[in-house]
């Protein structure tokens, strides 16, 4: 009984030991991250106070999120330049879905906490090459018109969806947008990985979302080109209504 | 003149009668409310002529083809011969796209005068004894309108179309018992048939174009014999009918507003764009866009399809799918009230009598209670058809909003209902019409110099009055 006894003491000695030896290596191998731990390059250095400044209340000062906003680790760049560049970050009410603003930051600054935020918070999406003029413009309708004209619309002028949530009016992005909306998937919107959506596609995708901006506007005015509804309105406001006129003006009134 | 002596002429070696010249002079009465219906006439004429055009170029056929267009993203891609034959009447085909804007502005125009004609018809009574059968034509020319446009809707095969579609079959396949059987039977098969293009071709350009000329003959035909309705004036009594000839005044008017008709559509088919069909794409059954809409005198089915409470019923051992109550006995309910309408306010009422005279919704306050009730409760839906756009346009939530319809589409009716019951009752008891003008008194000087009332008012310029032979 007692060598029995002995010999489980021993090897919970042992566990402890060795335990104790992989956490304090875990802690000095932890030290050496190589986020916050390695000297910050100029540009990181100046994303840092951009972001302590500006970020950290909701995301919290080592990215790892609070009550009132995500953790960012492994949102990858795609998301923060998405977020900074179209202005919807930072954000005046957190419950609020985020839109379209004029961004906060210029170009540079939003490079400059993209790259710290890639040096402390790693992973997730990088940013897409997306060059629109290697597309092509058949792929990229039927593409469209597979996977985000559902919520977009036909015309790319966004929708409700529902949940509170509205998809956006594409006219306003641009390729490089569209690309990290794509890729990393903003709010309730899918995420595309390479294997599901090409860099070839993505081309497309952009060339044909950019392309009926300023095109298939045969027919004359777009009326906001969302459909039946304005057509409706057209025909019993503009239609009818000028036919009421007329013929109020000409018939009798008794 | 020169009408003149062809009628004479014509008279005179048929022997017959006089009666050509008799139905040239018969007195129409013009008030201006009574020419909505010609609008839709017109209107009509126009979807004839504009649409036998697009016939010459439409095909309607499922078989894939490559489309080789000018439109450059869908270069390439596979699309049915349909969709490629109004791809090349919207591209290719000289005045092409202007005709198919014209034929869809028409279709749009021609639904909301059918509706303005009949809310008309409605709150001045007109529908009331002898003119039921008016009415039960009117009804039917109505339910004809809705069948031409969601069949034209569906024939170019874009991603609209075959959305439309696909919702028709599925109310079909709810029908209890019998549904799998009518949907197959009407598609030829499993969704998307392959003869549905086919049936809906023969139903858009031949059947229904057929029904609405019958219906319209009788209409016509109706109300030529039975004469108008006409408010009640000075001068004017239950057996006399108080307007223009039909000639030369009433219908060279009419051949005015035919073309007034033909100008306004023609306008907004040449600057307003209509179903984009190279934006929403060839149709394939896994994919639809968003916003989707019908067209909003079909909106209304939409919108009860949105706001109806998913419901499905069991019934020994035999289901009942959710889109029956919305899809069809809701519609079917509506529809039947509105037909009958003029017999149940006539059992209601207790007032059988025969009426010329045409009422003033304040002489009727239940009546246009009702009516009120019966607008408010359509524009709710119409409204729940588009709520997506409709909710993005107030920037308020989709699912908010649809609560917001959902009470609506209960409170709407009954409260716009007692609002307007209160203000006719108030109106009517009133001794003057708060925006009337109050009644004119007309002197004229006399010989000895003073002044003599004038009684009756000289009628108007150009009318004339009649007895007409309603029996």
């Amino acid at each position: 009984m007692s060598a029995v006894a002995g010999s489980e003491t021993a090897v919970r000695r042992r566990i402890l030991r060795y335990g104790l030896l992989l956490a304090v290596a875990g802690q000095i191998l932890w030290s050496f991250r190589p986020a916050p731990g390695r000297a910050l390059t100029a540009q990181e250095a100046a994303g840092r106070a951009l972001y302590e400044a500006n970020c950290s209340t909701c995301h919290g000062l080592q990215a790892e999120g609070s009550g009132s906003g995500p953790s960012l680790h492994g949102v990858g760049p795609a998301a923060v330049d998405f977020m900074l560049s179209t202005g919807r970050m930072p954000l005046a009410d957190p419950a609020a879905q985020p839109i379209r603003q004029p961004p906060r930051f210029d170009p540079q600054e939003i490079a400059a906490i993209v790259a710290y935020l890639t040096a402390i918070a790693p992973g997730g999406p990088g940013i897409p090459e997306v060059d629109p003029q290697a597309g092509a413009l058949p792929r990229g309708a039927q593409v469209f018109l597979n996977n985000c004209s559902g919520c977009h619309g036909a015309g790319a002028i966004g929708d409700s969806v529902g949940g509170g949530q509205i998809a956006p009016s594409l006219y306003a992005s641009s390729a490089r947008q569209i690309g990290e909306a794509v890729r990393f998937g903003p709010g309730v919107m899918p995420k595309f990985a390479t294997a599901d959506l090409s860099e070839q596609d993505l081309n497309s995708i952009a060339r044909y979302v950019l392309w009926i901006r300023d095109h298939g506007d045969r027919g004359g005015l777009q009326l906001g080109r969302v459909g039946a509804v304005a057509e409706g309105f057209v025909a019993v406001v503009i239609g009818l209504g000028l036919l009421l006129v007329v013929i109020r003006l000409t018939g009798s009134k008794t | 003149m020169i009408v003149r002596r062809w009628v004479e002429g014509v008279d005179e070696r048929l022997d017959g009668s006089s009666f050509i010249s008799r139905n040239l002079r018969k007195v129409f009465p013009d008030h201006w409310a009574f020419m909505l219906g010609e609008i839709a006439l017109y209107s009509f004429l126009l979807l004839v002529l504009t649409g036998t055009f697009l016939s010459f170029f439409y095909l309607a056929s499922h078989q894939p083809v490559t489309y080789a267009g000018p439109y450059q993203p869908l270069q390439g891609q596979t699309v049915s011969a349909a969709y490629d034959s109004v791809m090349r009447l919207s591209f290719e085909v000289r005045a092409g796209l202007v005709m198919r804007q014209m034929h869809h502005w028409a279709a749009l125009v021609f639904m909301a005068a059918i509706i303005a004609h009949l809310i008309r018809v409605f709150f001045t009574g007109a529908f009331r004894k002898p003119r039921e059968i008016s009415w039960l034509i009117g009804i039917g020319l109505f339910l004809s309108g809705i069948g031409a446009g969601f069949t034209g809707y569906s024939l170019p095969d874009d991603a609209l179309s075959g959305a439309g579609l696909r919702i028709a079959y599925s109310i079909i396949l709810s029908i209890p018992f019998v549904g799998t059987w009518l949907a197959y039977l009407f598609f030829g098969g499993e969704f998307p048939g392959p003869d549905i293009l086919n049936r809906l071709l023969v139903l858009h350009i031949f059947i229904i174009p057929l029904a609405i000329f019958t219906l319209l003959g009788a209409h016509l035909a109706v109300v030529w014999h039975q004469t108008h309705t006409q408010f009640r004036a000075p001068g004017r009594t239950e057996d006399t009918v108080t307007g223009t000839p039909v000639w030369p005044k009433f219908a060279l008017k009419s051949i005015g507003l035919a073309f007034t008709t033909f100008g306004v559509i023609a306008l907004l088919g040449g600057l307003f764009q209509v179903n984009p069909i190279w934006l929403y794409g060839p149709f394939v059954p896994y994919s639809t866009a968003s916003p989707s809409q019908p067209d909003y005198y079909i909106g209304w089915l939409e919108g009860l399809l949105r706001l109806w409470p998913n419901w499905e019923f069991h019934v020994f051992g035999h289901t009942i799918g959710e889109l029956l109550l919305p899809g069809l006995v809701v519609p079917g309910l509506v529809f039947t009230i509105l037909a009958l309408w003029p017999f149940l306010e006539a059992r209601l009422s207790g007032d059988h009598e025969w009426h010329h005279f045409a009422q003033h919704p304040r002489e009727a306050p239940v009546r246009s209670a009702f009516g009120a009730a019966g607008v408010a409760f359509f524009v709710v839906l119409v409204l729940a058809g588009g709520n997506d756009v409709v909710a993005k346009f107030l920037g308020i939530e989709v699912d908010s909003f649809n609560t917001i319809l959902r009470l609506a589409l209960v409170l709407g009716p009954i409260l716009s209902g007692l609002v307007t019951y209160w203000i006719c009752r108030d109106l009517r008891d009133r001794p003057l019409h708060p925006l009337a003008a109050p009644p004119s008194v007309t002197f004229r000087r006399n010989a000895a110099g003073g002044f003599d009332e004038i009684e009756t008012e000289p009628p108007v310029a150009g009318h004339a009055t009649e007895e007409p032979d309603r029996r």
